[in-house]
């Protein structure tokens, strides 16, 4: 595993909001083509960590690595470029408003390309093919479901045929059946345009479902990165608190908000 | 460094930023204008007619009912004092003057600030609450360029024309008013209004409304890409919006209007 080609490497990870530490030394490493998840529960970072990953946010001390170059040491010029090697599936979908399904998925290719109109609408006609929305071109987001909105976004982030895709909450919001097809798509595009994946989700089941590697991330710490069956399997109680979703353990909610457990101390 | 003195809690600093990042904003969107096309990335033709059409065409309406009333008010309480010196024909030159020096820009400027400054912030606002900033950004799309600019570039060319439409409504209203009630000769009344209306008083007025358009894309478009929390984030920025786009606009007319009367123009 440690010999497979690294794609994005975080070291020491530290971010802090208005005085509150939201990443605290994260370092992790993300091999080319597998699915990596990052789970955990809601504001213990894990959104902010993608964001350090699409070079949304810079961070306050550490690095990001994609290929072995640094994301925080970039020229905006430098970094604009490496984003456009990248495909962002957002939460709530982002899809703008005013353009159609066939303007947002195209967007990045109208404005990075100098493609021919007609070579844009064919590479849109595909995309949206292979999230299984072909014939819904000309309609307008607010006239689509919540998941087909979601299948959009992800046709728009594998536009340019991009190196990572990162899927913020890709499940969030869905029907059960609807999850399980956005999690069959996130594995079908990984196999048939070899994409690296970082999911950001705290749905179990699409975690066991789509992930290569998982990492728990807890307090803005990484707690544990293993396959599936070794995060399922582990000894920390946080872990396994998470995992079967129970009200009594080192997470208590109730009693401290969402900072209830400490780290290290299972 | 500035982030230091603003958890230090100075106002006075924190008016600095605010400043700063306002001309930040207001540098990268002419840049786009100026530089884009020898950047490869000129501004979409077809964005910028879009906004023409919304900015100018959609505003005619309002604009030409609030300067022709105008001109109406204008015309009966200059009559009401000029009468009692005997000079009613001079209802025409003062309001021509009026409207075209002063009362056509600004009120043609704050209808604008109020329709298309609060619409620039709901929808950059919306979009940033919305996550669409960000994800116009991790597709290496810069916003200013692709939101801003051409917003920008579009009341630059139409409040100057919303303004001409806006004198010659209010000058017709002021026309209706001494012709039809007064009693004036309608030749008569053209003739006072072009014998004292100067060219320099449509420039000078026409010259206000340039700037005033880029106070109103400029504010809305900074407090939309400031705006966080939801639906209350959005209602909040848009008001500060149309506030600071109103307060600015008086202190810029101040401003503008006492370089040319300390020019003797």
């Amino acid at each position: 595993m440690a010999e497979r080609p690294v794609a994005i490497s975080v070291r020491n990870l530290v971010k802090t909001f208005d005085g509150r530490t939201v990443l605290d030394g994260v370092t992790l490493d993300i091999y080319q083509g597998e699915t990596f998840v990052i789970m955990g529960g809601s504001g213990c970072g894990k959104s902010t960590l993608l964001r350090h990953m699409t070079g949304a946010i810079k961070p306050d001390a550490g690095q990001v690595y994609f290929q072995g170059k640094d994301l925080t040491l970039m020229t905006e010029e430098e970094k604009e470029r490496i984003k456009r090697r990248f495909g962002m599936s957002f939460q709530s979908a982002a899809l703008i408003d005013y353009m159609t399904v066939e303007e947002n998925v195209s967007l990045p290719l109208r404005e990075h390309t100098k493609l021919d109109p007609q070579i844009i609408s064919i590479i849109v006609k595909m995309k949206l093919n292979l999230v299984g929305l072909q014939g819904y071109e000309h309609l307008m987001p607010s006239m689509l479901s919540g998941g087909m909105k979601k299948r959009v976004g992800l046709a728009r982030a594998i536009a340019m045929d991009p190196e990572v895709v990162f899927y913020d909450e890709p499940t969030a919001g869905l029907d059960p059946i609807v999850s399980a097809v956005v999690d069959k798509l996130i594995l079908d595009l990984n196999k048939k345009l070899l994409l690296t994946s970082v999911v950001v989700t705290h749905n179990m089941e699409s975690v066991f479902r789509i992930a290569n590697r998982v990492a728990m991330l807890h307090q803005g710490r990484v707690l544990e990165v293993g396959t599936p069956k070794e995060i399922k399997n582990s000894g920390n109680a946080i872990v396994q608190q998470f995992l079967k979703g129970e009200i009594e353990g080192p997470i208590n909610i109730m009693e401290n908000g969402h900072q209830g457990a400490r780290v290290g101390k299972p | 460094m500035i982030k230091l003195f603003e958890k230090m809690g100075s106002p006075v600093v924190y008016g600095i930023r605010v400043f700063l990042d306002f001309m930040h904003l207001s540098l990268q969107a002419f840049f786009w204008i100026i530089f884009g096309p020898f950047r490869d990335k000129p501004l979409k033709h077809k964005t910028v007619f879009e906004q023409m059409v919304f900015m100018g065409i959609q505003s005619v309406l309002i604009v030409f009912f609030v300067m022709f009333f105008t001109g109406v008010v204008l015309a009966m309480q200059s009559a009401y004092q000029l009468s009692k010196l005997g000079g009613t024909i001079y209802v025409a030159s003062l309001t021509a003057v009026s409207i075209c020096r002063e009362l056509g820009p600004v009120l043609t400027a704050l209808v604008v600030a109020g329709r298309i400054g609060a619409a620039i912030t709901a929808e950059i606002g919306s979009m940033q609450v919305n996550e669409q900033i960000e994800a116009l950004e991790t597709m290496a799309i810069n916003p200013v360029r692709f939101l801003v600019a051409p917003k920008l570039l579009s009341l630059f060319v139409m409040l100057p024309c919303l303004t001409i439409l806006g004198d010659v409504s209010g000058i017709l209203g002021g026309y209706v008013i001494g012709v039809y009630n007064l009693g004036i000769n309608k030749h008569l009344y053209i003739q006072t209004t072009f014998k004292y209306l100067m060219l320099k008083d449509v420039y000078t007025g026409l010259s206000k409304s340039f700037v005033f358009a880029i106070i109103i894309v400029l504010v809305g478009a900074y407090q939309g890409l400031k705006t966080r929390g939801g639906a209350v984030g959005v209602g909040k920025h848009t008001t500060i919006s149309v506030v600071t786009s109103f307060i600015l606009i008086i202190v810029a007319d101040c401003i503008v209007t006492g370089i040319y009367y300390f020019q003797n123009m």
